[in-house]
């Protein structure tokens, strides 16, 4: 038995996915489709789902409306759209300005002595030690009106006998960018440090040779041969970011709802678990159509090119 | 040409701070004089100073003494985008992101020229390496000779004053290698500008220089023409690493205005007039060399001067030619014989432990300074 699967590779393969192809099967192919089954679904009175097909939980999500305020029998209602929006560009604004402060510490790592890297990739993954919802706690520590940041300005201004009020930033939409550019942070840093440290020195030797100076080389070749670790990059931050409710909902509370925080409060606050499970199936589409289109524009990272 | 030298060193010293903390120097006062359009190689076995010499002259190091000119021009620390000189480097560097052709233009582009022109001179460098059609290639599309070529003429369609090449061709089978040798040598002679060429392979060397500077521990051993580096090698070093010497250590015992006569306590005997270069003096302990191939080996003893017994102890076949080991008194010597007849007849060989007689004739003999 054993000498016959030494022999038949095919079966080794066979049984080394099966693990995990029960774990996918059992814990994210069943419970999707149940979320699909039940967001057709309607919520009974006292919070029970009833199983029908029904779209009224999408339509209510784009906007349609039966609680009208002029008492006509349907009206557009933006909140949910606008929610949509929100985490739409609140996940490109923190992708970007992630990539925008990964990108330049990346290529110090990358460039840095050998010896050092270590020590300085070290220094990148030592937050991830503390519990992510810890460190959303302390920006709020940070953020808040009698916080750090208020009392150091405030000490600053008072020096320079300048008149000073608290600043309102906590509970803004700051304040969750802050926060998610913070969280995220390391999650470009690596793949990009990966990509980047893969450019072998006799490239940019190359480039300058060939009348490159600093900045074309930059433009060139440095960034495009980096490209794969930037897609991998943005997959790991833009995707999370989407979806995470956890720094808005303690850095933004009631005025910076995203779809994580509409999903989170149809399950337990508001017991509808249709209209959340069609919430949580229109975020993983818009999420998939963002995807698609960046990653068919700069591929999946995949071709990671090195001398 | 505002100068007769392509590329000048002069006094060039790069030191370096070891992982230990300690200094070396890698490249120890190297003075060398290229001139215009000389096919120059540096040879050397590694960490001799032969790449870091040649990366001072890109610009890819700054000297810590001494100072670099290009075309007669002092370089300092003028950044490598703004030298007339290009490399082709030992592991091609090619932009993997990119075609051939972009390759290629990527050099054009940086100096400013019109596509029209990129793309004529793009194509004449394709052709001038037998790449024409392979422009939509990527690099990993192409075979390793391939590869080189588009190295090759990614460096020359810059039309650079002086190519630099390092170890170019160290990645090719054998086979490829000696063809490219005889490609760049007329690739160079078509095209008339410098090539600064640094290897490791001494038949290399050998077969494409005008000249070569044999370098060890960062420093010039000898400079001079293939002939001259093999034929007159100035210390005992160079004998030894170009091409193979047979030493005989010993002592002058004699020595007129252009001869000299060697006591060499291993043949219990004297090898007489030898010439000699400037600098010996009577007494001094030498080392008489001679290459295998410029011994004789007769069966019978003609009574000349040098000739001296000996005795076989091994002989190798290999194909071209025969090398035979022998005892002469305490020395032992390689002959190397060359297979102009067929060896098919056992009784053709030299058998172990016949007795032979060895000519050293003076003219092949070097009388060099003990190290």
């Amino acid at each position: 038995m054993l000498k016959r699967l030494r022999e038949n590779k095919s079966a080794q393969g066979t049984l080394l996915a099966l693990p995990t192809t029960f774990w996918l099967f059992f814990l994210l192919i069943i419970p999707l489709f149940l979320t699909l089954v039940i967001s057709f679904g309607k919520r009974s009175p006292d919070g029970d789902v009833i199983y029908t097909f029904s779209l009224d939980n999408y339509t209510r999500l784009f906007g349609y409306s039966t609680d009208c305020p002029n008492g006509q029998a349907s009206c557009f209602d933006p909140l949910y759209v606008q929610i949509l929006w929100r985490s739409l560009t609140l996940a490109f604004n923190t992708t970007a300005l992630v990539i925008i402060m990964a990108y330049p510490l990346a290529y110090f790592i990358a460039r840095a002595h050998p010896k050092k890297r270590n020590l300085f990739l070290f220094m990148v993954l030592i937050p991830l030690w503390t519990n992510f919802v810890i460190r959303v706690y302390a920006w709020m520590m940070l953020l808040r009106k009698e916080g750090a940041i208020n009392i150091i300005i405030g000490w600053l201004a008072s020096l320079l006998h300048i008149p000073f009020t608290p600043l309102e930033m906590l509970y803004t939409p700051g304040a969750v960018l802050v926060g998610m550019v913070y969280e995220f942070l390391p999650f470009m840093i690596l793949p990009i440090y990966t990509s980047l440290e893969k450019i072998d020195n006799s490239l940019y030797e190359a480039a300058a040779d060939l009348g490159a100076n600093a900045i074309k080389t930059l433009l060139r070749i440095t960034l495009p041969l980096s490209m794969p670790g930037v897609v991998a990059g943005t997959i790991l931050v833009f995707i999370p970011v989407m979806g995470t409710f956890i720094v808005s909902d303690i850095l933004g509370g009631r005025q910076v709802i995203l779809v994580g925080n509409l999903i989170q409060r149809q399950f337990l606050d508001a017991r509808d678990p249709t209209f959340g499970s069609a919430a949580s199936l229109i975020l993983m589409i818009m999420t998939l159509i963002v995807t698609y289109f960046y990653t068919r524009k700069f591929g999946f990272g995949e071709e990671i090119v090195a001398a | 040409m505002t100068s007769e030298f392509a590329v000048e060193m002069r006094d060039v010293v790069k030191r370096f701070i070891t992982p230990e903390g300690n200094e070396m120097a890698a490249v120890d006062r190297v003075t060398m004089q290229i001139k215009n359009g000389e096919f120059f190689s540096m040879l050397g076995s590694s960490g001799c100073g032969k790449t870091t010499s040649l990366r001072m002259i890109a610009g890819f190091e700054w000297p810590t003494e001494g100072e670099v000119y290009i075309e007669g021009n002092a370089m300092g620390h003028t950044p490598p985008f703004q030298r007339k000189v290009n490399t082709v480097f030992q592991s091609y560097a090619l932009f993997q992101h990119m075609t051939v052709y972009q390759n290629l233009a990527f050099g054009l582009e940086m100096e400013g020229a019109k596509e029209e022109e990129i793309k004529k001179r793009v194509g004449r460098a394709l052709e001038m390496v037998q790449l024409t059609g392979m422009d939509r290639r990527r690099p990993r599309q192409l075979s390793g000779g391939q590869q080189q070529r588009v190295a090759l003429a990614r460096a020359l369609v810059k039309t650079p004053d002086v190519l630099l090449l390092d170890e170019p061709l160290g990645a090719l089978d054998l086979k490829l290698r000696k063809e490219m040798q005889l490609e760049l040598k007329a690739l160079q002679q078509q095209l008339g500008i410098t090539f600064i060429y640094v290897t490791h392979d001494q038949e290399e060397a050998l077969t494409m220089s005008d000249r070569i500077a044999v370098m060890s521990k960062g420093q010039v051993q000898q400079m001079g023409t293939p002939v001259e580096i093999y034929e007159r090698p100035s210390n005992k070093f160079v004998a030894d690493f170009i091409g193979e010497s047979n030493f005989l250590e010993g002592k002058i015992k004699s020595l007129s205005k252009n001869e000299a006569s060697v006591f060499v306590p291993s043949l219990n005997t004297e090898v007489t007039g030898m010439p000699i270069s400037a600098g010996l003096v009577k007494g001094e302990d030498v080392v008489v060399s001679i290459r295998p191939e410029k011994i004789r080996i007769a069966d019978k003893d003609t009574k000349s001067n040098n000739m001296f017994r000996a005795r076989v102890t091994n002989t190798v076949y290999i194909g071209a030619d025969t090398h035979i080991y022998v005892d002469v008194h305490d020395a032992k010597m390689k002959v190397l014989e060359q297979n102009r007849i067929s060896r098919l007849d056992p009784k053709s060989f030299y058998v172990v432990g016949q007795d032979v007689w060895l000519l050293l004739m003076p003219e092949n003999t070097l009388v060099l300074k003990k190290d």
